[in-house]
């Protein structure tokens, strides 16, 4: 385990060293930005809706107690959906996407000779490579976790009122009580530890690829599961220092 | 000129290279030729950086390379071209793009103007002159040797390394192939390396071989005479070819059989 770690740690700092020039890392950023975030906006978009929605109608569901304001439905649906589901959920389901991706992508680089190609040109394939994939998913992430907050809570809206659990007005009433801003700093600062997981874990995972396609679907799915497990740790951690 | 000085290279306590010194001479077409399992990649590897050998010197026209500044390696590094056995054309970007990608990396005094000159010069030189709007994926493994010739020498380099450049190609294609990179060695008069075990080769370019055999050089020396050198080891893999054995058949039968088959090989009879 200590020596992954250390492997890992000097895999980021090979990345670190001898950076490619400042234009062809923002270029490599905005291209590697565009495939991780914008191609995700749909599937995330979908998921965030769905499980605002589903949120919203369990809660009522267990709901019976008439004393209780049902402007708390909406309460509960904000909190869930920015302390937890927007960022942790949105950023599991980035894992199977966008760290499949990864490791898939430089794990076929890998066998097939492309990295080795960039070394012997005097290109640092870490910091090539790695580096705008790793920059481009802390960027992207935490501005799909916001969009994921945002149509969270609409689709625990439409689900309430659509199903007749409660008017319009008393699910904003919910979601506009006892409102902490922090709540958003820290969904934030965990979409971007988790963002510097999932890319981490999976660039690692792909570029050390070793053998023929078969391993480059090994090293695909270790990198999902490796992630998922260190969104989850991560998850727990930061909940205990920063809340 | 590359020197190699007793290069020895191990995995997990298995040597492979066993303190291999020779030397690859400039504006020739160099041929490490052994059998599979020899080291001949992993010499390869060792150097143009890709491997550390554990013990030994690789020097570039007299600069050190092995264990040399890390400033140096990729000065050196930056005159190297490389054709890669599964050509390592990067598939999400078309011919031109490939062969382009070294000057943008290496070359940023280049205007895009000189950058797609260059490319142009490159394609037309290897022949491919129609095929730079193409994704590898959609081109032969012929042409994908050349566009990894093209994307080599787009940068002017200085050092050209193949590994096994006829692999998986037809004989046909595998002499276009090897006529192409005895005239690029030839043209920019640059040091070639060129990693093989195809017999074909050897007599179409092989000026300056070198044999392996489990990890060791026994042999090296030209093309006019492998045929008669005396190293057992040698002898077993020329006339392992199927081809070679037909011509030494020929020869036993007939005096002078070998010869006609070279003078029909040179003459394009064969």
């Amino acid at each position: 385990m200590l020596k992954i770690l250390g492997s890992f740690v000097l895999f980021l700092r090979n990345m670190l060293v001898r950076k490619e020039r400042f234009a062809t890392l923002w270029n490599r950023t905005i291209d590697e930005a565009i495939l991780i975030g914008v191609d995700s906006v749909v599937i995330v978009s979908i998921v965030s809706a769905f499980i605002g929605a589903v949120t919203c109608v369990q809660i009522a569901y267990n709901f019976t107690n008439p004393l209780i304001p049902k402007s708390t439905i909406g309460y509960m649906v904000r909190e869930m959906t920015i302390l937890e589901l927007a960022p942790t959920i949105t950023c599991i389901v980035l894992a199977g996407k966008v760290g499949s991706s990864i490791a898939g992508g430089l794990g076929t680089m890998r066998i097939t000779e492309q990295i080795d190609a960039l070394e012997v040109m005097g290109i640092n394939s870490a910091s090539y490579l790695v580096l705008p994939r790793m920059l481009a998913a802390i960027i992207t992430f935490p501005l799909l976790v916001i969009m994921a907050m945002g149509l969270g809570i609409i689709g625990g809206y439409l689900a309430g009122t659509l199903s007749g659990a409660m008017t319009g007005e008393e699910y904003v009433e919910g979601i506009r009580d006892a409102f902490i801003p922090y709540n958003i700093v820290f969904a934030l600062i965990k979409s971007v530890v988790f963002a510097f997981l999932i890319s981490g874990i999976s660039a690692y995972k792909g570029f050390y690829t070793r053998g023929g396609a078969l391993e480059v679907g090994a090293a695909s799915t270790t990198a999902v599961t490796n992630s998922i497990i260190a969104i989850l740790l991560a998850d727990y951690v930061l909940a205990a220092v920063l809340l | 000129m590359i020197e190699v000085s007793n290069v020895q290279k191990a995995f997990d306590g298995n040597p492979v290279l066993k303190g291999v010194t020779c030397t690859f001479e400039t504006g020739k077409c160099n041929l490490v030729l052994g059998g599979s399992g020899t080291g001949k990649s992993v010499l390869l590897q060792c150097i143009v950086g890709l491997m550390k050998p554990d013990i030994g010197s690789i020097t570039f026209d007299g600069t050190v390379y092995t264990n040399n500044k890390i400033d140096i390696r990729q000065e050196i590094r930056r005159k190297i071209g490389m054709l890669f056995q599964g050509s390592a054309l990067f598939d999400s970007m078309t011919v031109a793009q490939n062969v382009e990608f070294p000057l943008q990396m290496l070359t940023p005094e280049m205007t895009p103007a000189e950058r797609r000159d260059r490319v142009e010069f490159c394609l037309k030189r290897v022949g491919l002159e129609s095929a730079g709007n193409k994704m590898p994926s959609e081109i032969s493994g012929g042409m994908k040797k050349r566009v990894g010739i093209a994307r080599a020498i787009a940068p002017n380099c200085t050092y050209l390394f193949c590994d096994e450049p006829n692999s998986g190609l037809d004989p046909a294609t595998s002499i276009k192939i090897d006529e192409l990179i005895h005239e690029i060695t030839h043209e920019y008069n640059i040091t070639t390396v060129i990693i093989t075990h195809d017999m074909n080769s050897v007599v179409e370019i092989g000026e300056h071989i070198i044999f392996l055999h489990k990890g060791m050089k026994l042999w090296d020396g030209t093309k006019d005479e492998i045929l008669t050198a005396q190293v057992p080891e040698l002898q077993e893999f020329i006339f392992s070819s199927s081809l070679v054995r037909a011509a030494k058949r020929v020869d036993e039968e007939n005096e002078g059989g070998l010869a006609a088959f070279q003078e029909s090989y040179e003459g394009g009879g064969i």
